[in-house]
């Protein structure tokens, strides 16, 4: 067993539990946690596919930015693991079986399918920031640019509903 | 460049699928599962992060650079998708003091 392999193992292991855990856990702060390791364990995967560019956005977007979102809304909230009840046992037994099935559906589908890949012969760096960059602003200009409208719409909808509105007085 | 070629010679693209299809299934079933909205939010996530895995892999496993930028868009849309979500519960919560899915009954009827 190479020392790939064993990484690959390792990595799909904790990003696997650690999802199972951030499902499983009562109080809302360690599923927050698990998810952190979730995603760092996912980083590692781009690692190991050599996509240098996603590996630093995926750490940047996740683990910094929409992490500490999640964290500072649970903290806002002051939600405690005593509040939060669970569903009916009814409804929890129908989410395992579904969410079993649908699995079970996807793994015997992807098991059955026979594969074609070319053969790669590595000879260019796709994942580096100089490739990406060059395609990213070549072919995929116009949609670079309504993403970053997007991000913005979505920033001004943040603010304005968070907002607390004040009444007007009217004199 | 060693490493990569290493991983696609050892790795099949097969083990991908299926723990992509493993990372999906985990977050319907948080879906179904929880009732805070904000750990539903995060299951959403463990999803979106499951396909965007599997495009990675596909565009490696196909020295191909567009499966990657397709990525990028994925993780900026998830990113104001998260901003947006997460204001609206907390908005909801000034108002009725609870992010359980069951309390969320107002339109109901």
């Amino acid at each position: 067993m190479s020392l790939v392999e064993i990484c690959f193992w390792a990595l799909s292991f904790v990003t696997l539990v650690c999802a199972l855990m951030t499902v499983l856990s009562k109080n809302p702060i360690f599923s927050a946690i698990y998810l952190l390791i979730c995603f760092a364990s996912i980083a590692g995967h781009y690692l190991l596919l050599n996509a240098q560019f996603l590996f630093i956005v995926h750490i940047i977007v996740y683990s910094g930015a929409i992490m500490v979102l999640f964290l500072t809304t649970l903290m806002l909230m002051n939600l405690n693991e005593e509040t939060e009840k669970h569903k009916p046992a009814i409804a929890r037994i129908g989410a395992v079986v579904a969410a079993c099935i649908l699995g079970l559906v996807l793994v015997s589908a992807i098991s059955k399918t026979a594969l074609v890949l070319p053969q790669n012969s590595g000879a260019v760096d796709i994942g580096a920031i100089k490739v990406l960059g060059k395609i990213l602003l070549n072919e995929y200009f116009y949609p670079f640019e309504f993403i970053s409208i997007l991000l913005l719409t979505a920033m001004v909808g943040a603010v304005l509903l968070t907002k607390k509105e004040h009444k007007i007085t009217i004199k | 460049m060693s490493l990569l070629l290493n991983i696609l010679q050892v790795v099949p693209m097969q083990y991908y699928l299926m723990v992509s299809a493993a990372l999906f299934s985990i977050g319907v079933l948080g879906v179904l599962f929880r009732r805070n909205a904000i750990t539903i939010f995060m299951c959403v996530e463990i999803m979106l992060n499951s396909i965007n895995l599997l495009l990675v892999a596909f565009s490696t496993y196909h020295n191909d650079s567009n499966g990657q930028v397709f990525v990028f868009f994925v993780m900026a849309v998830a990113a104001a998708e998260v901003a947006v979500g997460l204001a609206i519960l907390v908005t909801i919560f000034r108002n009725i003091r609870s992010v359980d899915i069951d309390d969320l009954k107002a339109l109901k009827n």
